[in-house]
């Protein structure tokens, strides 16, 4: 045995993230209040999807981690360290291979499946936060389904850029009751949260919040009826490396001249399809 | 006094107790099997389990009827420490169907607060899926369990999202029903 209990929590503060994890899975999209611990890790790197993941993982699990769909980056690779030391993990980068995915900001392009847990870092997770800053007042908002200043704060945007002028953290509506806020996913990625077999948890350390979409979940992104929802990226680009024209991509910038490219911000699915050219070619 | 014993492993058989408990949670009906282990009776295996993996001395407990019996008292002393209260102040419960009496009188928590509602443990002679058809999340398109009282859990999901959530649990097995699940087909 190493110096930390397994998963680094102690058994009190694991409980009681279980319990909360339970009542958020039976109340979606509302979220739930937990009491945040300290982590080994700054708050800007993930603590509450951190706490949320210790409190799940068992022995048998095979852990990815990505920060902005990529697996290599200094947070993903120490969190995915973390884990495979406290709790003897095993660990992946494939999207497939993975039964616990710890993620920021992005969800795999490679579809998830049943019996898949994808854990959410969430940095502000109440959606009506920019319309209304003290929390009793949101609170209370969300207990009578009020959600009409919402509505009219997205129609302005509509009137004044022609369309819901939100790349990222793109509200939606689950189960036609909780408005919740999806982390900083691009909405891009809305579509993949709705009717997912895999079941989403959503931990924001600072605020102290855990909230859940279970699997076949019905998650709507918000829209009007003349002003539908689109995820469409960047229309025409194609990912520079793998030739994919259906994952998100990040813009590159490649020389001192300032060239430029697009490729999968989904490094794991990138490199999955070139994997599979190479061998086609072959 | 003769204490069962509780987890051989407490961090590593809670983890994947949870995950058991969690996967039942979020595919309601579901039923799922636990590891057996040593449990007072008439305490079942499976709720045996969920207390020792939910349930310490800031859970309040409810113990309902054959429950409430001295075996299972000091086994809660011992292993979970949580306070034995009557339903109105319970955040678990533990009993029969009939023994744990109406509904109404555990806590239903508020609009504001829906999290703050009783989990309620029922033990049962056998689950069954052959039962009502039952929609609503974690339900990929309809599934179905035996449900003791149809019109009082009708009458709880109706108060989503307010409301119980309930755990079934005979022998090794348990499934669930949290609130948010639609009973009936309606
Ligand atoms: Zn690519």
């Amino acid at each position: 045995m190493t110096d930390y209990n397994f998963a680094y929590l102690d058994e009190a503060t694991k409980r009681m993230l279980r319990r909360a994890i339970l009542k958020a899975v039976a109340i979606p999209g509302y979220q739930v209040p937990f009491s945040s611990r300290e982590m080994p890790m700054p708050y800007g790197w993930g603590t509450g999807g951190v706490q949320v993941t210790a409190a799940c993982l068992v022995p048998e699990d095979t852990l990815k981690v990505i920060d902005q769909g990529a697996d290599d980056t200094t947070n993903a690779v120490s969190i995915r360290k973390f884990f495979a030391r406290v709790a003897g993990v095993a660990t992946t980068e494939a999207t497939a291979q993975a039964s616990v995915i710890q993620t920021r900001h992005r969800i795999p392009e490679t579809p998830l499946t049943e019996g898949q847990i994808l854990v959410f870092q969430v940095p502000i997770p109440e959606p009506l936060r920019f319309l209304e800053p003290r929390e009793t007042e949101t609170r209370t908002m969300h207990a009578l389904e009020d959600y009409g200043l919402m509505q009219v704060r997205l129609y302005e945007d509509i009137a004044k850029h022609g369309e819901i002028a939100r790349a990222y953290a793109y509200p939606v509506r689950v189960e036609g009751r909780y408005i919740m806020d999806p982390s900083p996913i691009p909405k891009f990625d809305n579509p993949k949260l709705d009717n997912s077999p895999a079941l989403q948890l959503f931990g924001a350390g600072r605020e102290c919040r855990i909230y859940a979409l279970p699997p076949y979940t019905h998650v709507k992104s918000l829209d009007f009826e003349d002003y539908p929802f689109t995820a469409s990226k960047a229309a025409g680009q194609v990912c520079a490396i793998c030739g994919a024209e259906d994952s998100y991509l990040d813009e590159v910038i490649t020389d001192d001249a300032g060239g430029r490219m697009f490729v999968c911000s989904d490094t794991d699915y990138c490199a999955t399809r070139v994997a599979a050219q190479a061998e086609d070619a072959a | 006094m003769q204490l069962t014993t509780g987890f051989a492993n407490p961090p590593v058989d809670a983890a994947r107790a949870f995950r058991v408990v969690l996967d039942a949670m979020a595919h309601p009906a579901r039923i799922v099997d636990l590891p057996p282990i040593e449990a007072p009776a008439p305490c079942s295996p499976a709720a045996a389990i969920v207390l020792l993996t939910l349930v310490d001395a800031t859970t309040p407990l409810h113990l309902a009827g054959a429950h409430d019996n001295d075996a299972i008292r000091d086994w809660v002393r011992f292993h979970l420490g949580a306070p034995l209260v009557a339903p109105q102040d319970a955040a678990f419960a533990l009993g029969d169907w009939d023994a744990l009496g109406p509904l109404a009188s555990y806590p239903q928590a508020s609009a504001d607060y829906p999290d703050r509602s009783a989990t309620l443990i029922v033990e049962c002679a056998a689950l069954s899926s052959d039962g009502v058809p039952l929609t609503g999340p974690g339900v990929q398109t309809e599934a179905s369990l035996a449900l003791p009282d149809i019109a009082a859990l009708q009458a709880n999901a109706a108060q989503f999202p307010r409301g119980l959530d309930f755990l079934f649990t005979s022998g090794a097995q348990l499934a669930a029903l949290p609130r948010s699940t639609q009973i009936g087909g309606a």
